[in-house]
């Protein structure tokens, strides 16, 4: 399932001295399957971005095509929920969306929404409860005994037990510590490679974007500032950098050997790619100079 | 979420800006009392004068105001419709049992139309050109003297600024819940009454929960560092009486004499 963006623009609070525009001008496709990361600085309106996806906001110009439905300004607000089902979202701080008694009931409130039966919708809990890490002895705990990070895990749970095709997920690891955070994307991945979901991750690591992407989508002031692979995007250390945007810290370790006379066809953005780049540019006489 | 008027500032230095927040506040008040000293056409005319006059001068935009009256119309025109169906007295266009409608009915109806109409433009204006903190602050300055009966004068100033300072912040907050929640199927605002009421729940507990949250890091940062309320206590924005406030005041006594002499 494409999404594409046609002339879209998008205004807070249209017609009240309130109003301002956060998106403006955006044409842009996320390929059905494909890992798309969005990156930009905060405010730059990707978050913004991402609610079209799922109809939770509606283009103030333009139009937004999801599959077969297209989103227009006029669009009603009925009749969205299959939408909704197919495009799963997790917001930022997830965790501030639960409410149930017990955790499994908690991952089940989606699923039945869309007409999923109490039993399976429980099945479907104890699977994704173990998908996101957690152990099933969580399932009958208050999901507000648990810690921050496990409290996100049960959220994330809660999305994915809806069975979605596109993955929609708003800085997923933003206040979590390096091992969470890796098991988090690790996941994700994890669900893109065996599943084929299509993922929407908007992210801060650049680490993260270069292991993963297919595709980045660069936002600034509510423009699409830069589109292309992650190869492409990060090539350009200074313009990402005067936009405050951070780079691969492989990319920039490989720009600052650069300027000692190494040469690179491009940026490697991995060290497997820049240890691959470097070896044969090694002579055994010139090893010493580069330990630096 | 955004379509709650009452109560929401809009930033400007007009005169009516510029005036000190007790002298407003109590004018506020003093206008409720004075709009029931009205009682011919004369007296609703040079009210609806002054007020526009006020309004005016604040150079906020008038839908605003017009805004304020929306939320409140079925309330005033159920009142109005009351007024008109069951007084009786002078000339009779109508009848159909106890149903009347008579030349004191329209009358007392248009007054009454009027009076809800000045009263919420007065408070609306108010509203509009005081920020919420300083609106908190005349309440306290003016609650003082309540203090010899032992009233917690500070106590209540300081959650009345805290109740307004946390009021954009649930309201943002409101908003993200009800699109993470739309997000896994839920649909505010359809289906049957009980349907409807079951879609808050998802809604009101994480909403409950962080705000429990929030309080306690809030009580917990105010007391790391040392907050204490009440005596001695200085305040950063001081409330001065200037020359224009009491011009204000004056403006109100001409009013209030006109409609003694309009009566
Ligand atoms: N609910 C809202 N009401 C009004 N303005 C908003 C709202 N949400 C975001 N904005 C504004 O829209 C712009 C883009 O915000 P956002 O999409 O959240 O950016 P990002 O996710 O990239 O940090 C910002 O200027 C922000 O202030
Ligand atoms: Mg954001």
């Amino acid at each position: 399932m494409d999404i594409t963006f046609k002339d879209v623009a998008f205004t807070y609070q249209a017609g009240s001295p309130f109003a301002s525009d956060a998106l403006t001008d955006i044409n842009l496709t996320i390929h059905d399957q494909a890992f798309t990361a969005i990156i930009g600085h905060t405010g730059s309106g990707k978050s913004t971005l991402v609610q079209h996806l799922n109809a939770l906001l509606k283009p103030s110009a333009g139009t937004v095509t999801i599959g077969e439905r297209v989103i227009t300004p006029e669009t009603d607000n009925k009749n969205l929920k299959p939408i909704r089902q197919k495009v799963g979202m997790v917001f930022q701080f997830p965790e501030n969306q639960l409410f149930e008694e017990t955790v499994a009931k908690d991952i089940a409130f989606g699923p039945m929404n869309f007409g999923v039966s109490e039993a399976d919708a429980l099945q479907r809990a104890t699977e994704m409860v173990q998908l996101v890490g957690l152990d099933t002895q969580y399932l009958e705990r208050s999901p507000f005994d648990l810690s921050g990070g496990q409290m996100r895990r049960v959220a994330i749970a809660g999305v994915l037990a809806m069975k979605p095709e596109v993955l929609i997920l708003d800085e997923p690891t933003a206040g979590l510590d390096p091992v969470g955070r890796r098991e988090i994307l690790g996941m994700v991945e994890r669900l893109h490679r065996e599943q084929h979901l299509t993922v929407v991750l908007i992210t801060h690591l650049m680490e993260d974007v270069a292991a993963y992407a297919d595709q980045v989508v660069v936002m600034d002031r509510g423009q699409v500032a830069k589109t292309g692979t992650p190869q492409a995007v990060f090539q350009d250390v200074a313009w990402l950098q005067s936009h405050q945007l951070g780079v691969p810290e492989t990319a920039l370790f490989a720009e600052k050997l650069k300027q000692r006379g190494f040469q690179f066809e491009q940026l490697p953005l991995t060290e497997a790619a820049l240890a691959a780049a470097l070896a044969p540019q090694l002579p055994l006489t010139k090893r010493g100079a580069t330990d630096e | 979420m955004n379509k709650l008027i009452f109560g929401r500032y809009i930033p400007g230095d007009s005169f009516i800006h510029r005036l000190d927040p007790r002298g407003k506040l109590l004018l506020s008040f003093y206008f409720i009392g004075i709009i029931f000293l009205a009682h011919n056409w004369q007296s609703y005319l040079l009210l609806f004068l002054f007020t526009m006059f006020a309004v005016l001068m604040s150079r906020v935009n008038l839908g605003f105001f017009i805004r304020g009256v929306r939320p409140l119309i079925w309330l005033i025109l159920f009142t109005v419709i009351l007024q008109i169906f069951f007084t009786r007295g002078g000339h009779l266009y109508w009848h159909w049992g106890p149903l009347v409608v008579s030349q004191y009915g329209l009358v007392n109806g248009g007054y009454i139309f009027m009076r809800f109409v000045l009263i919420i433009f007065m408070s609306t204006l108010l509203t509009l050109t005081t920020p919420p903190l300083q609106l908190s602050d005349a309440i306290e300055s003016i609650l003082k003297p309540f203090k010899v009966f032992h009233l917690p004068v500070y106590e209540i100033a300081l959650m009345i600024s805290i109740a307004l300072r946390f009021v954009p912040t649930l309201m943002d907050e409101t908003e993200k819940i009800m699109n993470a929640q739309r997000a896994r199927g839920v649909d505010f605002g359809s289906g049957s009454l009980s349907q409807k009421m079951r879609a808050i729940i998802p809604l009101l507990i994480p909403l409950f929960v962080n705000s429990f949250n929030r309080a306690e890091d809030l009580a917990t940062a105010m007391e790391a560092r040392g907050y204490q309320g009440g005596e001695g206590r200085t305040k950063y924005r001081v409330l001065t009486w200037k020359g224009q406030d009491t011009l204000a005041v004056a403006a109100f006594a001409v009013i209030t004499g006109l409609l003694i002499w309009l009566r």
